[in-house]
């Protein structure tokens, strides 16, 4: 197999406020034979909140940062929900409307740039199901995860809307009953809760217009791990990381309930299980301490 | 011609008589379901051959009427259109059957659906216009203008989407997805002239800001509409008409262009900051506890996009909405 090659993009949390996930993205990288190639020339995906204001605007800077994955000849691969959710719904919207992909074009060409429609984009957690495979996963474990009940939380904009979502990836996820992140744990030798919230929303998006929605919905999340005697959660977006390791204490006073709950990034579980330093995944960096690996 | 299978299906079916019963509980009953069948027959089958007390509505059986959606193991769905083979080939050969909502359970699958209608009712669902009662020519709409109102036409108020909707649960006042789907139906049309809607659809709390972006609504629509495409155009349309407010939502929109346009990547603090004005004050504890886990980039590490002129000249060119 030649060596697997993406274009990372890697979204603005990775960089602030989940550097946790940055490191353990590359820290997994190197693991697993992957390279990327950072788009360090990206601008943030609107986050679906610029959407709200200026769509042709959002659509001209996603379709900006697409380029650049174009220009490598690279699939894109992102580490967040919610910008696979925004890049791979502008390159849906573009590659079914030429006459949307040419006005783009039109505002590309100033800066020598073009939207072609060629790279792939999928996210992270995909990429490692669909070209590693969870076989060779299963292979690669040397530190199994065997005593942990580990909660799965897919995050919303992974598998919904679930035409756009499976647009990106070979199998199909239902987005009732997603399977992808649970086959993960199972992989790294862990056991996978089910429970409901599994498939919910964290709230993140309304954060700051409506907090209790936002930590109500968090707390739900939690709480239903915790009820099924999970040990942790493990997560493939940061923003519902940042929701259910920073803001347990405001979502345990909205649900009226304590809720304490070590959450890690797909990457960091995958990086443990493969024997990755805890420290060069950025474990350190959690508000709710992961003190038992 | 193809052959009919046959299944064995055990269902669990939430009973409840809000006159007789202090809680609900459930029935089982194992039962076969074949390729032919749709939810609704199940339904038909347990009240015809099980018991004659079960309670659900349907009428039309075509998709039309929008009585008959339950919850199908948690997924809201339409009884007479949903084929049980595809229920039983995602969940598997035991089905929980619930009405869309069990607080508001009023006898089996019928709930009081007080709540959706009311809210449908307050964003005003019909055109206000001036309209001449003896024009002297027809009011025309052009196939563009009435192809803006997308398939927002096509609701039939089965309120799939509104029990669906998590913020529905939470937050009494919220219109919820099909409100909303209804509000763009007659603010997108030209002839419309009513300004309230959009600005009532507009205010927080009850507006679409309060939307989590959960896409579950889309998601459950057995009439495809997508409402959360309809509420991300109110959101636009709050911009293009001048109604949007100086509220801590519409200034977090608005934040992020100001944040690319400054560094391309997001400045994540000041886009709290900006957004929250002084309001910014409530979130200092979680903010200090992210600090001392180094997960708040001080000013001077915040990183900047390579090729910045790129992004601020397709900002500057590119831009279509004002605030
Ligand atoms: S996308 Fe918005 S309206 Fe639709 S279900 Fe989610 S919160 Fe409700
Ligand atoms: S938008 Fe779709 S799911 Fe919601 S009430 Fe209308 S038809 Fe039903
Ligand atoms: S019975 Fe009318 S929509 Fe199902």
């Amino acid at each position: 197999m030649s060596k697997l090659k993406y274009a990372l993009f890697t979204g603005c949390t990775a960089k602030q406020s989940t550097p946790e996930q940055y490191m353990s993205t590359m820290a997994v990288a190197k693991k697993l034979g992957i390279e990327l190639v950072e788009l360090v020339e990206a601008s943030c995906c609107g986050a679906s909140h610029l959407q709200d204001y200026d769509e042709f605007l959002s659509l001209v800077l996603n379709a900006r940062n697409i380029a650049y994955a174009e220009k490598h000849g690279l699939t894109m691969v992102t580490i967040c929900n919610t910008c696979q959710l925004n890049t791979a719904m502008t390159k849906h919207k573009l590659d079914n409307d030429p006459e949307l992909k040419a006005k783009v074009n039109e505002k590309l060409a100033e800066v020598g740039l073009e939207y072609k429609g060629t790279s792939k984009i999928t996210h992270f957690l995909y990429a490692i199901i669909d070209d590693i495979g969870l076989d060779k996963i299963k292979e690669m474990v040397v530190k199994p995860l065997s005593q942990f009940n580990i909660a799965p939380f897919y995050g919303c904009h992974n598998i919904r809307p679930s035409e756009l979502a499976n647009e990106g990836h070979k199998t199909p996820e239902s987005p009732y009953r997603p399977t992808s992140l649970d086959d993960l744990i199972i992989a790294c030798g862990g056991e996978a809760v089910d429970y409901e919230e599994k498939n919910k929303c964290c709230g993140f998006h309304v954060e700051l217009q409506a907090p209790k929605t936002a930590a109500v919905l968090t707390g739900n999340a939690i709480a239903g791990a915790m009820d099924n005697n999970a040990d942790m959660m493990v997560t493939p977006c940061p923003l519902c990381h940042l929701k259910l390791d920073t803001q347990a204490e405001h979502a345990g006073e909205a649900i009226g309930r304590e809720l304490e709950m070590p959450v890690l990034h797909m990457q960091q579980m995958v990086g443990l299980a493969l024997g990755c330093d805890p420290k060069e995944l950025g474990l350190q960096h959690h508000v709710v301490d992961v003190n038992f690996v | 011609m193809s052959t009919i299978e046959t299944k064995k299906v055990k269902f669990k079916v939430f009973r409840f008589n809000a006159d007789e019963d202090y809680l609900p509980y459930y029935d089982e009953y194992d039962m076969d379901v074949t390729s032919e069948d749709v939810v609704l027959d199940v339904l038909n089958r347990i009240k015809w051959e099980h018991d004659g007390s079960f309670s659900y509505r349907r009428s039309c059986r075509h998709g039309i009427c929008g009585a008959c959606a339950i919850k199908v193991n948690g997924r809201s769905t339409l009884a007479c259109k949903e084929r049980m083979f595809d229920m039983v080939e995602l969940f598997g050969e035991e089905l929980t059957l619930d009405p869309l909502s069990q607080k508001r359970a009023i006898k089996d699958m019928i709930i009081d659906k007080g709540d959706f209608w009311e809210k449908h009712a307050a964003v005003t669902p019909y055109l206000v216009a001036d309209i001449e009662e003896e024009p002297e020519s027809e009011n025309i709409v052009s196939p563009e203008d009435e192809h803006k109102l997308l398939d927002a036409d096509l609701c039939i108020q089965c309120g799939a989407c509104h029990y669906a909707c998590p913020v529905v649960e939470i937050n009494e006042e919220y219109f919820g997805p099909a409100a909303f789907a209804a509000a763009y139906r007659f603010s997108a049309d030209v002839r419309d002239e009513d300004k309230e809607r959009l600005k009532n659809v507009n205010k927080m709390g009850q507006g679409v800001w309060d939307c989590v972006k959960c896409f579950e609504c889309a998601e459950v629509c057995p009439k495809e509409i997508n409402p959360i495409e309809k509420i991300t155009k109110l959101h636009q349309m709050a911009f293009q008409e001048g109604v949007a407010e100086n509220n801590v939502a519409v200034r977090h929109a608005v934040g992020f262009k100001k944040s690319i346009q400054k560094r391309g990547v997001l400045d994540e603090g000041g886009l709290v900051l900006y957004s929250e004005g002084c309001g910014i004050v409530k979130h200092v504890p979680v903010a200090l506890k992210m600090f001392k886990k180094g997960k708040i980039a001080l000013p001077w590490n915040i990183p900047t996009s390579e090729n910045m002129d790129e992004i601020k000249k397709l900002v500057k060119s590119s831009s279509t909405a004002k605030f």
